[in-house]
């Protein structure tokens, strides 16, 4: 191991405490036992009790996943399928454009997606509920998945596909037996990502949900504006305790598939 | 030999397994494959030769059916399969990365074929185990393709290719990732199981030696043609163009122009002030024609005299001995600025081998030992 030179600590700490200590308040703050949340009195689980008995918080909490599971599972299947043709569909006409356009959502204000989305929803008169919201986190967490899936796809052997064809598969079957086991890894961990991000997103849920459908974020940022409480500070220590495990599997996964692949790479090299 | 007597390319009454018939294969601007024909029969071992970008994989691809013919008809047994989808035919590809999957044990690669043709269990199971046992893989039918070597995958790409039986088997450069001595051992297992299944073998490869090996016949390509197909005796005794000549291996070649001498017997004419060539050829030359005369470093001896009896002898000085252990190739500089190889085997030990470096020599060979090719 090398020791970290003066300056590159210091750096190291204060990009750390930078990007951290917010968060460590938040969580922190969440075991206080007053209901001052500036003045601390002592450890305590008690706002998360409370949080557990608030009907309103648990309802948001329930939509927040009903919508996070539907939009990547979405997602997830869509962007494979976006991915797998951008990779594999050869050099159709428009081939750039297209899977330029998927990427585009990547860049693109998160409020000019709400807002479009809005008025699409207006426009063909559908009801802003957990409908609505899945909708539009499958739309823009999909180019996300389309990103990892495509990335695994464009080092795939493409003998293997035709290895599967030549003993006696279909398209079809080729893709479920052979395709998807080996992008497997990439598939799921495009899933977690598209979860997090789903759980995370404020701006266009607030412009998709409607008053029968809440999500956690949303139901923070109005409760908050009528002052913190503790309940809130428990409540993202959770959050924050979810995407954390989520974002930590994913790239755990990613990883795991990339030293697997690397040493098969290498074994295939030394023959 | 009992190889000599299978010889159904001889045979007006033999019906080829494969039939190209004038297929042309063109991708965009590109034609892969100019108009090409060539019969192919049961039980052969045939080998595609030629170097990259001849068109040799694109044969197989289309025999797979991963690619039709732009024009022509390809048949096998009769049967022309343009158009069958690579899952419907009798026809199995062993690929040149192997293509084994990653995420199946050796023993589901091997049922892999078997399991889509919903065969039941006991089939299956009693099918993967004679595979096991033909290519000697018992002992490794748990693991998975990363936890066995490289040799051992080839073989697992051979069992799965052959599981299903097929009337024809397809090898994209089967040994082109091993290395030479395990590939040497592999080329003879390999037309064991050949033997022993009876299957008909079409394997593609750039390496001349493993084609000359393993091949009942072998078929070199250059350019998207054939340019002889034929047995490897033929194909290095008698090739049919300067170009077969070369490219299988090693050879000397004389330019020049051909007087005929009657009897079969020509006089080439090769270089100012040096007396012509001799050479016995069964084809017709007209007088003055251009021509090559090919001749083989093995079939040039060399000698400090001239020899007394010598059809043809020319003179020159040694530039680089090449030793090779078995054998020595010597390259000697004729007066013309021609290097000539003339190779011996070392049946003597080397310290007391006759020539050295700068010493003239005589190079000498028969009438009969060279190829007259035309220009």
């Amino acid at each position: 191991m090398n020791r970290l030179s003066w300056f590159n600590t210091v750096s190291l700490t204060l990009g750390f405490a930078f990007l951290y200590i917010p968060m460590i308040i938040l969580v922190v703050y969440s075991f206080n036992a007053s209901k001052l949340v500036t003045v601390w009195a002592g450890f305590s689980t008690r706002w998360y009790g409370e949080l557990l008995r608030d009907r309103a918080f648990l309802n948001a909490a329930w939509v927040t996943l009903k919508v996070a599971v539907a939009s990547s599972t979405l997602a997830t299947v869509l962007g494979t399928m976006a991915a797998y043709v951008m990779v594999r569909g050869g050099r159709f006409r428009g081939r750039t454009l297209f899977s330029g356009m998927i990427y585009a959502p990547l860049v693109m204000p998160e409020v000019i997606t709400g807002l479009s989305l809005l008025l699409l929803f207006i426009g063909i008169g559908l009801d802003r509920g957990v409908l609505t919201i899945v909708l539009a986190h499958t739309t823009f967490s999909m180019c996300y998945v389309s990103v990892v899936v495509s990335s695994r796809l464009a080092t795939f052997d493409l003998s293997l596909e035709e290895a599967a064809l030549d003993l006696g598969c279909s398209r079809a079957e080729a893709f479920r037996l052979v395709t998807l086991p080996i992008i497997a890894p990439a598939v799921i961990s495009g899933w977690l990502l598209a979860f997090t991000l789903s759980l995370d997103d404020l701006v266009i849920a607030s412009f998709t949900s409607g008053p029968s459908a809440t999500t956690l974020p949303i139901k923070i940022f109005s409760a908050v504006r009528l002052g913190v409480s503790p309940e809130i500070n428990a409540l993202s220590t959770i959050m924050i305790a979810i995407v954390t495990v989520g974002v930590i599997a994913a790239s755990l996964i990613s990883k795991r598939n990339l030293v697997r692949q690397r040493r098969d790479e290498l074994a295939a090299v030394r023959g | 030999m009992q190889t000599s007597s299978f010889e159904p390319w001889n045979d007006p009454d033999a019906r080829p397994l494969i039939r190209f018939r004038n297929v042309t294969k063109r991708f965009g601007s590109f034609t892969a494959i100019d108009n090409l024909s060539l019969d192919i029969y049961e039980r052969e071992f045939f080998a595609l030769l030629g170097p990259s970008g001849c068109g040799k994989t694109t044969m197989m691809r289309m025999l797979a059916g991963f690619e039709d013919p732009t024009e022509g008809r390809i048949e096998l047994a009769g049967q022309d399969i343009a158009g069958i989808p690579p899952n419907r035919r009798a026809v199995n590809m062993m690929f040149q990365s192997y293509a084994l999957f990653p995420h199946l044990s050796v023993w589901d690669n091997i049922a892999f074929g078997l399991r889509r043709d919903r065969k039941p269990k006991e089939e299956v199971a009693a099918r993967v185990e004679e595979m096991l046992r033909l290519t000697r893989l018992e002992n490794f039918a748990h693991r998975k393709p990363h936890q066995i070597s490289g040799g051992q995958r080839q073989r697992v790409a051979l069992a799965r290719s052959l599981a299903k039986a097929p009337k024809l088997l397809l090898l994209d450069e089967p040994m082109g990732a091993l290395d030479a001595k395990l590939r040497q051992q592999t080329q003879f297992e390999l037309m064991d199981i050949q033997e022993k299944t009876g299957t008909t073998f079409v394997i593609v490869t750039h390496d001349q030696e493993e084609a000359m090996t393993v091949a009942s016949r072998i078929a070199v390509m250059d350019e998207g043609r054939l340019i002889q197909v034929a047995t490897p005796d033929r194909i290095y005794e008698e090739p049919e163009s300067v170009y077969v000549a070369d490219f299988i291996g090693e050879v000397n070649l004389f330019e020049g122009r051909v007087t005929p001498e009657g009897e079969g017997r020509f006089r080439v004419d090769w270089a100012e002030g040096q007396p012509p060539l001799v050479a016995a050829s069964a084809r017709s030359f007209a007088p003055g024609q251009a021509c090559f005369l090919a001749i083989r470093p093995e079939k040039v001896a060399i000698s400090a005299e001239r020899p007394a009896d010598a059809d043809n002898a020319v003179q020159g000085r040694i530039h680089d001995i090449a030793y090779l252990g078995n054998l020595s190739i010597y390259h000697v500089q004729l007066p013309s600025g021609q290097i000539v190889k003339a190779q011996t085997s070392n049946t003597r030990r080397i310290a007391r081998r006759s020539f050295t470096w700068e010493d003239t020599v005589w190079l000498s060979w028969t009438a009969t030992a060279g190829v007259l090719l035309a220009d």
